[in-house]
């Protein structure tokens, strides 16, 4: 689903229902037929890849397959196993751990950055484009390129530190600050898409509004927390919603930049499946796992969805 | 409305088409196989290229389809086609999988036409109860590097077949100097060796019915403190770079490290250092043992072509085509019988000690191998030595959890 889709379904719910065609029977069909044909090329694709391989992992689920030989029904043993398995809270406590070290660090510096961009500044399209850039970078070389700069022994960023008599941490090497690692690699990267969404958001406040504040005596602060703020919640929901997904989904990074070590300290819930999975021959494990996940990535954002009301404000 | 029906009827059309096209095959006349493969991967492409077309050459009715993988990425693939039945004829495997490859029914048994062309160890760590299910590659052990100038700057005598692990030390000891940024040894923190220096010590990691492991034992607890303890001292911690891709060998390679115990397989990547090198078989403490890697194809069960597929993996295996092309490129060493024809491989050039890679094989340390949680066993204990490396645990605790969570996984 592309963003533009997934924004309007999620946050446009004021929007007028489309026109109805005139009540014709062929006219009906004719227009029944229209909407099918443009939801085709998109329900091919979401069924074959999405729904088709989520059915296909519940019925894993429910048995016991090293993906070589034959699967063997276990009925819900596999979700027992997990649920026993002190690692499965380790690796949701480590999931939960990047979430809320990355959501305010990637919301708060994707709001500072509009608001700065959003201004009259000189060579802003420039600095628009050169924020988004590592949004659309491959997170492999990201990883690689931040591995580097937060090697503990000769990377910059230690480097920088010691210059000033800090003796910086092992960062990735060291248990502790492995997931702060993954989390400022992360944040890093994603700043640019946050970035476009507030702006976006922020373009579509009326300016009046702006001018009225200041004509009422109200300050930069007051002006941000009583007109920008409020105004902008619908993309500030998007951008949470989004994340929040995301964030539970973590992998790429944590896979290419500590493969979850240093023993399992940031292993999150999306390499505990691929280790399932593709190193210790579990695929039934996995996919149990899979749909816990799910589950618990629905009720998350279906409380999101509920809440939003109290503080979203479509103006 | 109507184009697009018909559209659709066609990419149906051509689907089924596609579908139908697969299953067609040929009984007799010229078969076409697969072979999927990573011992070719990086450098020896056109090798394995050169016994395919000798191959072909011999067999005119078969065609191989070689698909080559980088070693990382094998594994992995390698899973997902047999689950998807998308499998090759024949593939690569390694020691360590094949009883669990076995077990799961996935190989085929073979036919050998000439089983006494193989060195008679390796054939039978490819065989279950007397049947061959798979074909030794070839093998390759570990040997310790040694950077020659280096040990004469210091005036110190050169590894050899009668070191221990004492005089390792002390040699390492003496050439360490990290205000030069000179480290005196290097052996990875890793299930791979930790087995191995287990066996050195006479110790061994699982117990005789493979149900337990046995190595938190008083010679276990020397064995990793002996690997554990050259971090920080003679050899760089994790956060100096210890124990990322290539770091040990290119340390090697800058000049900077006087000892590396590797394998066999990086002597063309150093063959053009600047100064003087060689090798020498490891030191052991209590027991002379090397680590010995061998590598295998296996038959696919699943194969149409079961007959043609079995044909070229014992040609791959033990043609002498096969055997001159590994030995002209130094591309391990061919699992043969033939100690005649293995001996053109002492004078092939650096180093000069290539006598040191067969004195290895009088004393070998085999993987411990259990038929399921192999991964999971070798990724415990690996992290646990790590843990103790890192100073976050003594080697004690590391090796009492090791043992505790290994035994939950390999004992259910």
């Amino acid at each position: 689903m592309s963003v533009s889709t997934l924004q309007t379904s999620l946050v446009d719910r004021s929007a007028p229902a489309p026109v109805r065609p005139v009540r014709r029977a062929g006219t009906r069909a004719r227009y029944a037929l229209t909407v099918l044909a443009f939801l085709l090329p998109s329900a091919i694709p979401l069924t074959l890849f999405v729904l088709g391989p989520m059915i296909a992992a519940a019925w894993v689920s429910l048995n016991e397959w090293n993906l070589i030989a034959p699967m063997r029904f276990v009925g819900l043993e596999n979700f027992a196993t997990l649920l026993s398995d002190p690692t499965t809270g380790e690796v949701f406590l480590h999931t939960v751990f990047y979430i809320v070290g990355y959501l305010p660090l990637v919301y708060l510096g994707g709001l500072a950055l509009a608001l700065a961009l959003n201004t009259a500044l000189k060579g802003r399209s420039f600095l628009r484009g050169v924020y988004f850039l590592p949004v659309v970078t491959s997170w492999i070389v990201v990883a690689l390129v931040w591995r580097w700069l937060l090697n503990p022994s000769n990377g910059i960023v230690n480097s920088a530190l010691a210059a000033v008599g800090i003796e910086g941490p092992g960062w990735w090497t060291d248990p502790l600050w492995a997931m702060p690692s993954i989390i400022i690699a992360s944040a890093w990267k994603d700043l640019g898409f946050v970035m476009v969404i507030l702006l976006a958001g922020l373009q579509a406040i009326d300016p009046d509004l702006y001018d009225a504040a200041k004509m009422d005596g109200a300050g930069w602060w007051r002006r941000l927390f009583s007109v920008t703020l409020p105004l902008l919640s619908p993309s500030t929901f998007f951008v949470l919603v989004i994340s929040l997904i995301n964030g539970f989904q973590v992998f790429d990074q944590v896979y290419a930049m500590t493969g979850g070590g240093p023993n399992g300290a940031s292993e999150v819930v999306v390499q505990r499946i691929y280790d399932l999975t593709f190193r210790y021959g579990q695929a039934g494990e996995a996919a149990a796992l899979s749909w816990m996940l799910f589950i618990v990535i629905l009720a998350v954002t279906l409380v999101q969805v509920r809440g939003q009301r109290r503080w979203v404000n479509y103006g | 409305m109507n184009r697009t029906l018909l559209a659709t009827a066609g990419i149906v059309g051509i689907a089924a088409l596609v579908l139908t096209g697969c299953t067609t095959q040929a009984d007799d006349g010229p078969v076409t196989i697969t072979y999927t493969n990573f011992i070719s991967n990086d450098g020896n492409e056109e090798n394995l290229q050169a016994i395919v077309d000798a191959f072909e050459a011999e067999n005119p009715d078969i065609t191989v389809e070689v698909t080559t993988l980088p070693y990382g990425d094998y594994g992995t693939a390698l899973q997902t086609d047999l689950a998807a039945g998308t499998v090759s004829d024949v593939f690569d495997i390694e020691y360590s999988n094949y009883a669990a490859y076995q077990a799961n029914g996935v190989l085929a048994p073979l036919e050998v036409a000439n089983p006494e062309a193989y060195r008679q160890s390796l054939l039978e760590a490819y065989s279950t109860d007397g049947t061959s299910y798979a074909l030794p590659s070839s093998f390759s052990d570990v040997v310790l590097y040694y950077n020659a100038d280096l040990f004469d700057a210091a005036g110190l005598e050169y590894p050899n077949s009668d070191w221990t692990w004492a005089d390792e030390k002390a040699a390492a000891e003496a050439l360490t100097d990290q205000a030069a940024g000179v480290w005196g040894d290097h052996q990875p923190i890793s299930f791979y060796e930790y087995y191995k220096v287990l066996a050195q010590n006479g110790g061994q990691f699982l117990n005789d019915d493979k149900t337990a492991v046995a190595f938190n034992t008083p010679e276990g607890i020397e064995a990793a403190e002996w690997l554990v303890n050259k971090s920080g001292t003679v050899m760089p911690t994790i956060e100096q770079g210890q124990g990322t891709a290539d770091f040990d060998t290119n340390l090697f390679k800058d000049g900077k490290l006087a000892m590396l115990h590797t394998g066999i397989w990086v002597f063309g990547s150093v063959a053009d250092v600047p100064f003087n090198w060689d090798i020498a078989v490891e030191p052991g403490n209590t027991v002379q043992a090397s680590a010995v890697f061998s590598n295998a194809v296996g038959v696919s069960a699943t194969s149409e072509h079961i007959e043609a597929a079995t044909k070229w993996a014992e040609f791959l295996t033990s043609s002498d085509v096969m055997v001159q092309t590994r030995l002209d490129a130094g591309w391990e060493l061919p699992p043969i019988s033939d100690e005649a024809q293995l001996a053109t491989y002492l004078d092939k050039g650096k180093p000069a000690n290539r006598q040191a890679v067969f004195d290895s094989l009088d004393g070998i340390a085999l993987p411990p191998v259990v038929a399921n949680g192999q991964t999971e066993m070798q990724d415990i204990i690996g992290e646990e030595l790590v843990e103790a490396q890192a100073g976050r645990k003594t080697v004690e605790e590391a090796l009492a959890s090791a043992e505790e969570r290994i035994n939950a996984v390999i004992g259910g």
